[in-house]
């Protein structure tokens, strides 16, 4: 006979809870990240940060979405597509919009200057070599090889920005016509984001009860 | 030095407002603000900076960081950086902070659902043009490819891949 002794059946409270994929109770998934600590966005943003050869973007998307899971993807793409329409370096907007929306004020700072601290240090000493030394030989047939494989991570981070979009087939043309402003017109994220947002929160709304 | 420090930072503060969708905006603005206009920097250092800011990790924002370097030495990185990202920093918290009192809000869920697949779009577009600009080799292309396939079907940490594209680079492979 077994007998479980008191919670022995729950399984453990799982982080995924953060990610907001149980959309009947967005309250308790929040509660459910105020683990998330100032340390922990800090550290969280110095190491997307410190990996963001090629752009921090993905590695922001990476430490958020996929390994902490403190948002789903849905969360994360309407908060990049918000953080596109703010002035300002888009990953800094991102963390700003992150951090704040776990503790405030600290938070935004915390997230900040863990994404820029680093970085910054390491480009000046980059820039103080290079001054120093005068060529940038290495540097340059290095980007040769990380520049295609930073453009590899990109295409598979908006694949995964995509990949919700299986459960929402309506909204696909959304996604296309945005790429197609990308691609075939060459207008500016701004239009193009204006352009379809009302058409776009149109169709979402006929689909969120 | 002190005063080409807050120069450049007001006019970082100013350009700041008009970078939407990422500073790539104004790059030119500032190019011919520190290269024509003030004559801080040659040509060659400004694309010098610029190749830096690329290859060390983190935003491509930090072009600015080394301009102020550049310009005003430690001061001018702070003033510079900070002057870039203020406003946009107060912005997004306050824009962030009402987006937090409507929390289960239904026009939130709505302005969810429908902004999230204009991402989607956006990032797969300019990543398929940035990679038509950046894989003018077949290896190049090769190289993209794999970096795909390895981090969506493998464990690979990405910064492996990035590290061994880099490696296949520096011995001239690409």
């Amino acid at each position: 006979m077994r007998r479980p002794g008191p919670g022995a059946a729950d399984p453990p409270p799982s982080r995924s809870a953060c990610a907001g994929f149980d959309r009947r109770q967005p309250t308790e998934a929040t509660e459910a990240c105020a683990a998330v600590t100032p340390g922990g966005l800090f550290l969280a943003f110095l190491v997307a940060g410190l990996s963001g050869f090629g752009g921090a973007l993905v590695w922001i998307h990476r430490a958020v979405v996929l390994k902490r899971r403190w948002m789903s993807e849905v969360e994360f793409a309407s908060a990049l597509s918000l953080c596109q329409l703010l002035p300002g370096p888009i990953v800094v907007n991102l963390a700003v919009h992150v951090g704040a929306r776990y503790h405030g004020f600290t938070g935004a700072c915390a997230a900040f200057l863990g994404l820029l601290l680093a970085p910054c240090a390491v480009a000046v000493m980059l820039a103080a070599a290079y001054s120093r030394y005068g060529h940038l030989a290495v540097t340059q047939s290095m980007l040769a090889g990380t520049v295609p494989a930073a453009m590899g991570l990109l295409l598979t981070m908006g694949i995964r920005l995509a990949a919700p979009l299986r459960r929402s087939g309506e909204m696909v043309p959304v996604a296309i016509a945005a790429f197609v402003g990308v691609v075939v017109f060459r207008l500016p994220v701004v239009v193009i984001v204006l352009t379809i947002a009302p058409l776009s929160l149109l169709l979402a709304r006929l689909r969120v009860p | 030095m002190t005063a080409n420090a807050f120069d450049l930072g007001w006019r970082l503060t100013l350009l700041s407002l008009i970078a939407i969708s990422g500073v790539d905006t104004i790059v030119p603005d500032i190019y011919r603000f520190v290269v024509e206009n003030r004559g801080w920097l040659s040509e060659r250092q400004f694309t010098d900076l610029y190749a830096i800011a690329r290859v060390a990790p983190g935003p491509n924002s930090l072009l600015v960081t080394l301009i102020g370097w550049q310009v005003a030495g430690f001061l001018g990185a702070v003033v510079a950086t900070l002057a870039l990202c203020g406003l946009p920093f107060i912005l997004t918290f306050y824009v962030s902070r009402m987006w937090r009192r409507f929390e289960g809000a239904r026009w939130r869920k709505v302005v969810q659902e429908g902004l999230a697949p204009i991402a989607s779009g956006l990032v797969l577009g300019s990543g398929y043009i940035l990679t038509s600009a950046a894989d003018r080799t077949w290896t190049a292309a090769a190289i993209t490819a794999g970096s795909m396939l390895v981090v969506l079907f493998s464990r690979v940490h990405p910064l492996l891949v990035l590290a061994l594209a880099g490696i296949a680079g520096v011995i001239g492979l690409v």
